[in-house]
């Protein structure tokens, strides 16, 4: 059964002269894991703000759980959690006070409201910090008190609208064992993202978007197939650059690429890291000494080199979802 | 029965708010009370009022109304503020009254008017203010000014949720406020301006509750009265008719400009 779809979705903004969707269709089967990957100005987030009931759309239908988000806006909240790009909580009010506000307002009574607060802000390993206002969080923090938010009462549908733009590797790392953790509780989410590694972790499923359409859909590992997967990448001495070609097109079955001034030698491999010892132990034989090897996985741009021959570029900046205007989020 | 429960919690999350930072509530007190000091000693003793009991007894009025048109100001701040952070979004989204997080914002800031205004009231009282009227009436003037300060502060919320930036609220705020406040009979007669000035002052609603207030105190309205105009004979009417015309502008423009916001 499909929890979400959206089908031909159009929305343009400054009296049609900016399309920021354009004929979107999407769907996300129920208890699995959809990622909308593209570049800033694609449309990831219109397409959150009109399912999530923030924007209707010009043109074009959508239902959450079956229920339509134009028609029946107020039914698709009480079963909807939604985290934005920036962390949207009260940065007076302290995490255990926004958390039983919240419950509050989804009318949990108090004694339930202040019970999965604390449930919350325990699983979130922000039971430290309740008692201290938002604005002392580190931004990751922050991100996983938006999220432990939008999860109060259990929501059949999570949106995620670009969960750990803007944090740190430490709290990326942080926030992706969060959302694997309610992934296996079996919420069905639409997570949008601008990184192809981290729709890799999460997602089951990932649709790529450009200017307001999907222009592929498909697992990662069809994805990467068609994009080419990982790349093997060797740094020679200038003497052994002819050498090294050789061993790696052989390793690699395609004919390695050069960029002569880099002396980095090039090629797709499709069995990983066996692939890189091998050429290790060759280059050993031939007596080459590589001054940087390393397997390089696809980047959103290698997928958009793939998919329509240019890199991604960047759109007119849409306003993110939780966002208000354009604050970009605190580390 | 949702709506008021969701309209209370909002509320409550801004009385949070104060006790989070008192400062607010401190400096939101300590400014009308300074304007009460500053116009009693600086210009009560050059203006000649010929009123018993002195200027003091004039002014208090124009002090009370302005202060509570100021209510107009932290309305259009604090949603913009809410706006900024991302914090409208997230109340949109969630299954609750679309009116709450509104309603809530501009009856918060009423509460916040009645602690202010009884500071200002107190002050009032050790500087000579003497309001002659009775208990009764002195009440129902302290009313008067609690509505007028609600009504004022939906035009706030229009302005809060229609404001591109936030920095442009304080700015139009600020437009709207003052000279509404000055041109009045608020600090000085009206007699003294030109005549397009005064036909204005005559109507401003500031001037029917400065006149409204100082009749409910048991004051004749000296301040640009011009004798026989409708608003200085009839001000207690005028100002509530003036009341329910902001409502029923603003109230709804305000709460579509929210259910649309950030659209």
């Amino acid at each position: 059964m499909k929890s979400v779809i959206a089908e031909a979705l159009v929305k343009t903004y400054d009296k049609g002269n900016v399309k920021a969707l354009d004929n979107l269709n999407l769907d996300v089967e129920e208890g699995t894991v959809l990622g909308v990957l593209g570049p800033n100005g694609a449309g990831k987030t219109t397409t959150v703000r009109i399912l999530s009931t923030l924007l209707r759309p010009d043109s074009g239908r959508a239902t959450v759980a079956g229920i339509d988000v134009i028609k029946n806006p107020d039914k698709v909240r009480e079963i909807i959690g939604l985290s934005g790009q920036y962390a949207a909580v009260d940065e007076i009010l302290t995490g255990y006070d926004n958390l039983v506000m919240f419950g509050q307002l989804y009318h949990l009574g108090k004694k339930q409201s202040i019970a999965r607060a604390n449930e919350l802000l325990e699983r979130f390993s922000l039971t430290d910090a309740a008692k201290r206002p938002i604005k002392n969080y580190s931004g990751g923090m922050r991100r996983r008190l938006d999220l432990a938010a939008s999860l109060i009462v259990k929501p059949k549908v999570l949106f995620l609208d670009e969960p750990t733009t803007g944090l740190d590797p430490r709290g990326r790392q942080e926030m992706w064992g969060v959302i694997q953790e309610l992934v296996k509780g079996g919420v069905t989410l639409l997570l949008t993202t601008q990184y192809l590694e981290e729709a890799d972790q999460l997602a089951d499923e990932i649709a790529v978007i450009d200017t307001g359409k999907v222009i592929a859909r498909g697992t990662s590992d069809a994805l990467k197939k068609q994009v080419g997967g990982e790349r093997l990448e060797v740094v020679v001495d200038q003497q052994h650059v002819a050498k090294t070609v050789e061993i790696v097109s052989e390793v690699s079955g395609h004919a390695a690429t050069v960029d002569e001034g880099l002396r980095l030698i090039m090629a797709p491999v499709s069995t990983g890291s066996a692939a890189l010892v091998e050429v290790l132990r060759s280059l050993d034989n031939a007596g080459i000494h590589a001054l940087d090897i390393g397997l390089k996985r696809p980047s959103l741009d290698d997928v958009f080199l793939a998919l329509t021959g240019h890199v991604a570029e960047e759109h007119k900046e849409e306003e993110p979802v939780l966002s208000g205007r354009g604050r970009k989020a605190k580390k | 029965m949702s709506a008021v429960t969701d309209t209370y919690i909002i509320t409550r999350r801004q009385l949070q708010l104060l006790t989070r930072v008192p400062e607010v509530l401190i400096f939101s007190t300590i400014q009308p009370i300074m304007f009460v000091l500053l116009f009693r000693y600086v210009f009560g003793g050059s203006i000649q009022t010929g009123q018993p009991g002195g200027y003091v007894q004039l002014l208090m009025p124009g002090i009370f109304v302005q202060t509570v048109a100021f209510t107009l100001a932290g309305t259009a701040s604090g949603l913009a503020e809410d706006m900024k952070k991302g914090l409208i979004d997230r109340f949109r989204s969630l299954p609750i009254s679309q009116s709450a997080l509104v309603v809530g914002r501009t009856l918060g800031d009423s509460l916040l008017n009645i602690v202010v205004l009884t500071a200002m009231g107190l002050t009032g009282l050790l500087v000579g203010w003497r309001p002659s009227s009775g208990i009764g009436n002195v009440l129902l003037g302290f009313l008067f000014l609690l509505g007028f300060g609600y009504a004022l502060s939906w035009i706030g919320a229009f302005v809060g949720l229609s404001a591109k930036d936030f920095r442009v609220v304080q700015n139009v705020s600020f437009l709207v406020t003052f000279p509404l406040t000055f041109l009045s009979n608020e600090f000085a007669t009206t007699t003294g301006m030109p005549r397009a000035l005064q036909y204005f002052a005559e109507w401003n609603p500031v001037s029917t509750m400065v006149a409204a207030c100082r009749e409910l105190f048991g004051l004749e309205n000296k301040f640009g009265a011009t004798a026989g105009s409708f608003p200085s004979e009839h001000p207690l009417v005028t100002s509530l008719f003036y009341m329910v015309l902001i409502m029923a502008i603003f109230v709804p423009l305000s709460l579509r400009k929210y259910r649309k916001a950030a659209g």
